[in-house]
């Protein structure tokens, strides 16, 4: 019956074909587990790679002089009369002070005026204008300012430009990235730490060396305030509600199948929802943080009650049985003994809701947040209301980037990117904080 | 006067009326109680408390409910009831409240049997936005959709294989070519994630020592951390690029650098740990004394995995695809940035397609008029990612939960 | 030392099947079986009695390796079968296991037909070339575990629709048709009734005719009605081991006749 080797010691050939299946089994599981490592690694690498010029720019010392001829003919140095000089009034003192420097540090070049003005970015005569404008009192002798390189010469430092790519470049020369070098050497250009990336507005299609994420980390603040606000004591509501006082019948089982369906709705069908019923049927503005919250409260909301039920449940009984004993109601024994028992797991819940809802992207395009909004909102107008002015979000800011076609902006959305991880990150660890210290074992 | 405009505003008001009677309930309670506080079936706090809840809540709510009268009405072209009428009938309902709590908070009344019911009540309201929730979804994408059936036949949208949208109308807008882009990317996606998912966590499960779980499993859920916008970057200035440059090119089957396959990938990548964590939960719950009982007789561990542990976890397992196939369905951001926008029925995977939620994005941030086909089409293709995502979750979710009776 | 006092054993009556010397087991801190060393018979019943956590069931899953299994466990001393150690690193626990088979708790079927479950072992150790071999062994260890009459009917119906005496029957069939030389069994009469359990002890009777039976159990009668010999554990430590009548006739240490009259345990 059997061909079996009555010996242990000699391992016959069957068992070592099994063995070896068995090994390889082991490596495919090793091998899965190491795809998921690659693709963690590569992922996170290409971002930050791509990503983390962003948080430096290149900068361009320039001694800036101010005629009076040009910039305030009246003479009475009244800011009303002065604004009427638009940026192209100066630009070109920029172009010939940037000429001026290169004279000293004897630099010569074949280009011409216009064509080395453009190593300068084009936001920076309306910082020059902003920096005139509120302090008239320069016009008629000269300033000192630090501005912006144009994009192509920020590359040129941070390694994605080369000569040869400035070759073929329409918007810049190999000639003109000779000069920014010889400028550099001479200590005029620098490139230094970005704080501008974390406050600036974003800027338009031509100057990505400009944009920044000020106004989308604004935006995405209001609606995580909006959600926190709403998500958090409704969610807590509805799982007291479940998981203490609901009867066992076909309605509650109704609320949780439909809560566990909510919770694998893709989140674009959020975005539809806002976008009938807040925007078109409530005639909430577009846009406004107020929407976007609502939006991802719906969403967060399942999330948040899933984990608070969690929390709940794992309240021994024997806590609600001690104090109804000593004659609390059943609402008091939950409110007085049961929920801040489960407040650390409540909390660390909601800051994952929050994380997820700070990341999410498709809902809030649908409610017109990708539009291009330059001015901070404010919290509260009298006649917008509450988180009505037009935000952009984190994410949101990304997906934006992305479309513009100027290279430079790859690496703006990269460094969002990096932004966003962090607050992320912040976020979990506090969760996990939260849980190692409050956690509990009965 | 703003001062005088936040007083006679309804919040303030209301607000106002809610603390009055909460110490005036609480007063007159007091005083029928007088020295012999016996008497009294509640504290005096609970009397003030119902008096607040009885004033706060049919407050807004009356509010609410005559709110959305006007609004409908509005929406109809009629003005049902003014701002004015709200603001009186609101104030009304709360000074009746007031009044009436006030009234009763005399010895024998069970206030604080009452207060409660307030506040269960509010939990009910509660609970009862996720049921708004999942109405509101509906009642928006069927109103819409049906605006869109209206202009367009709906044969034309399910069966037709031409999507071709044109702002000066007479656009083809059928579904078919997005619906393949869809499932396609879906298929690769979770071509990749199942096995590597799966993998990983039975090996996480039946192989790992301690050490090893404690760091590939953080690990794994870092990955379900990250937003798709994330993922979406990726594929669009990496996993693009590099697949167009070494694969598509030189097998010669396109330069796109957006793809089928681009989407595809990563969303497996993003799929890895939703799949990784639902298999190891079933796993984890087949019980002990099965493993024991396959080594006992002389299997090896992967004998025991693929002939007891799998078949015995199989249900849960096909629960979990199917739920991790219902978010790969309804995934957007990488499409969006991945796949591209070419309604295209294809086999060649290095080809860029579209998908339903990318469709979704651009025809509803688009510049055509709302009430045109082009835009309403949006709503209608919501529907049906819908229905696709709901029919997906409930069949994973009655067969997990059949299976889970089956081991409890 | 030990070479010479196997030989001896050797030549008497009874064939050596187990022979365990020193053996220590550690569950991470715990010390849970202390320096016990036995001697087991072949074709024979060996019963290990004693109170709960005393070590008898971490000793039984000692000589299948099924502590392998459990990462925190740690086994020394030398355990020899048929005198070849199975701790020997040319031994391959998965061949240890097919030559000595166990029977647990708890019967735990595997979610298959009865059929499936029986050929489960023949099938991964490749006993059976044809079909009709497969059947043939089937039947035979369902026929040797007494179960043949009652499913032969319903060989594909699930195993986990039969009773618990069924089920366990199924196992102990399951265990046999691998073709093992020994057979443990972890008190596997401990979830079922008594009537299941008497045909259970009355199969164990049966099967002594063939293979080296080693049954923990909690119960003194079952071990006195069907074993040859007793061991008796406590604490960890093997205090007593002999011929059952005597161990429960004249237990020689103080703690064996505490237990056996009921004073501990």
């Amino acid at each position: 019956m059997t061909a079996r080797s009555h010996s242990l010691l000699v391992q016959d050939a069957r068992t070592r074909r099994r063995n070896a299946a068995e090994a390889r089994f082991r490596v495919y599981g090793l091998g899965a587990i190491s795809v998921a490592a690659l693709a963690l690694v590569v992922l996170l690498s290409s971002v930050v790679s791509s990503g983390i010029g962003a948080f430096r720019q290149t900068y361009i010392t320039l001694e800036i002089s101010l005629p009076e001829a040009k910039l305030d003919k009246s003479g009475t140095r009244d800011p009303e009369v002065m604004a009427k000089v638009t940026t192209f009034g100066y630009a070109p003192l920029l172009q010939d002070a940037l000429l001026r420097t290169m004279e000293q540090s004897g630099i010569t070049t074949s280009l011409s005026a216009a064509d080395v003005g453009k190593i300068i970015s084009k936001e920076a005569a309306a910082t020059l204008r902003d920096h005139v404008l509120a302090n008239p009192d320069l016009i008629g002798g000269s300033v000192t300012l630090d501005v912006l390189a144009e994009g192509r010469i920020d590359g040129y430092f941070k390694g994605r430009v080369t000569l040869e790519s400035a070759a073929l470049d329409a918007n810049t020369s190999p000639e003109a990235l000779r000069i920014a070098q010889g400028l550099a050497d001479a200590g005029v250009i620098e490139t230094r730490l970005n704080r501008r990336f974390l406050t600036a507005p974003d800027a338009s299609d031509q100057r990505p060396e400009a944009a920044g994420l000020g106004v989308a980390i604004l935006g995405s603040l209001y609606m995580m305030l909006v959600v926190l606000v709403l998500a958090l004591p409704i969610g807590v509501a509805t799982s007291i509600y479940l998981e203490e006082f609901a009867p066992r019948n076909r309605l509650s089982d109704l609320v949780e199948v439909n809560i566990s369906n909510l919770a694998a709705v893709p989140s674009i069908v959020f975005g539809i929802l806002g976008l009938a019923i807040f925007i078109n049927f409530a005639g909430l503005r577009q846009s406004s943080p107020l929407v976007g919250g609502l939006v991802l409260t719906l969403m967060t909301l399942p999330t948040i009650i899933i984990s608070s039920r969690a929390a709940l449940k794992s309240v021994p009984p024997l806590i609600r049985d001690a104090a109804l004993a000593v004659g609390a109601s059943r609402m008091q024994a939950v409110f007085h003994h049961v929920l801040p028992l489960a407040a650390p797991g409540i909390l660390t819940g909601t800051i994952i809701g929050l994380a997820q809802a700070l990341g999410e992207t498709a809902p809030l395009l649908l409610i017109g947040m990708v539009a291009f909004v330059r001015d901070y909102p404010a919290a509260y107008t009298d006649e917008a209301g509450l988180f009505a002015e037009a935000a952009t979000a984190l994410p949101v800011q990304v997906f934006n980037w992305t479309q513009r076609a100027d290279p430079g902006f790859v690496e703006r959305a990269s460094g969002a990117i990096i932004t966003l991880l962090v607050f992320l990150l912040a976020m979990n660890a506090a969760a996990i904080l939260l849980r190692r210290r409050f956690e509990r074992r009965w | 006067m703003w001062i005088l405009d936040a007083i006679f505003s309804l919040p303030v008001l209301v607000v106002g009326l809610a603390i009055l009677g909460y110490v005036a309930a609480t007063a007159r309670a007091h005083a029928t109680a007088g020295s012999n506080f016996g008497t009294l079936a509640a504290q005096p706090r609970a009397h003030g408390t119902n008096a607040f809840f009885s004033v706060l809540i049919p407050a807004v709510g009356s509010f609410a409910a005559l709110s959305l009268v006007r609004s409908i009405g509005l929406r109809q072209g009629v003005e049902t009831l003014s701002v004015r009428s709200i603001f009186w009938l609101v104030l009304s309902v709360a000074a009746i409240g007031c009044i009436d709590a006030i009234l009763r908070s005399s010895a024998g009344f069970r206030a604080r049997v009452a207060s409660e019911a307030w506040i269960k009540s509010l939990l009910i309201a509660a609970s009862a936005i996720a049921i708004l929730t999942t109405i509101g979804i509906l009642w928006s994408m069927l109103f819409e959709a049906t605006q869109f059936f209206r202009q367009y036949d709906w044969r034309d949208f399910l069966f037709s294989t031409d999507w071709a949208p044109n702002f000066r109308g007479n656009s083809a807008l059928g579904i078919l070519p997005l619906l393949w882009g869809t499932l396609y990317v879906s298929f690769i996606a979770l071509a990749f994630a199942v096995p590597v998912g799966l993998f990983a966590a039975i090996y996480l499960s039946e192989y790992a020592g301690q050490r090893m779980r404690s760091v590939a499993k953080p690990m794994i859920e870092i990955l379900a951390g990250i937003p798709t916008i994330v993922y979406g970057l990726f594929a669009l200035i990496t996993v693009g690029p590099l697949l167009r440059d070494h694969f598509a090119q030189p097998l010669g089957l396109g330069d796109s650098a957006s793809s089928v396959m681009t989407a595809g990938l990563v969303m497996g990548i993003m799929l890895i740990p939703f799949v990784s964590s639902l298999s190891d939960d079933i796993i984890n719950s087949v019980p002990q004394a099965m493993r024991d009982g396959s080594l006992a007789l002389g299997a090896t561990r992967s004998e025991t995995i693929r002939n007891v542990v799998i078949p015995a976890a199989l249900p849960g397992i096909v629960g979990a695809i199917l739920l991790a196939a219902g978010r790969a369905i309804g995934e957007t951001m990488i499409v969006v940035l991945g796949a591209g926008a070419a309604a295209r029925l294809s086999l060649n995977p290095f080809e860029a397609m579209t998908t339903i939620t990318v469709k979704i994005v651009s025809q509803l941030t688009g510049d055509t008029e709302f009430a045109s086909p082009e835009t309403l089409v949006a709503f209608a293709l919501g529907l049906t990612l819908f229905v696709l995502t709901l029919g997906l979750n409930v069949l994973a979710l009655v067969i997990v939960r059949k299976y889970r009776e089956h081991y409890e | 030392m030990k070479d010479t006092h196997l030989a001896e054993r050797v030549d008497t009556m009874t064939q050596l099947k187990i022979s365990a010397r020193h053996v220590n087991v550690h569950y991470g801190e715990t010390h849970a079986v202390k320096d016990v060393s036995v001697d087991i018979d072949a074709n024979s019943v060996t019963a290990f009695i004693g109170p709960s956590g005393c070590g008898k069931s971490t000793f039984l899953r000692c000589l299948n390796r099924m502590n392998d299994t459990i990462d925190t466990c740690r086994v020394s001393g030398g355990i020899r079968i048929d005198d070849e150690d199975i701790h020997d690193r040319k031994v391959d626990p998965v061949q240890l296991r097919a030559k000595v088979g166990m029977v647990f708790q708890k019967p735990n079927p595997f979610p298959k037909s009865i059929h499936d479950n029986v050929a489960y072992g023949p099938k991964i150790h490749g006993l059976a070339r044809t079909r009709a071999e497969t059947s043939g062994i089937v039947e035979d260890a369902l026929r040797k575990a007494a179960l043949w009459d009652e499913v032969k009917d319903r060989l594909d119906a699930p195993g986990t629709g039969l009773s618990g005496g069924q089920q366990q029957r199924l196992c102990i069939a399951r265990a046999i048709a691998t073709a093992p030389d020994v057979l443990l069994m972890d008190e596997p009469c401990s979830a079922l009734d008594p009537v299941a359990t008497a045909q259970i002890e009355e199969l164990i009777d049966d099967l002594r005719q063939s293979y080296c039976v080693v049954i923990v159990t909690h119960s003194m009668q079952q071990a006195a009605r069907i074993s040859r010999k007793t061991a008796f554990f406590h604490l960890g430590s093997l205090v007593e081991f002999g011929e059952t009548d005597r161990i429960f006739t004249s237990p020689e240490d103080p703690r064996t006749e505490n237990y056996i009259t009921g004073r501990i345990g």
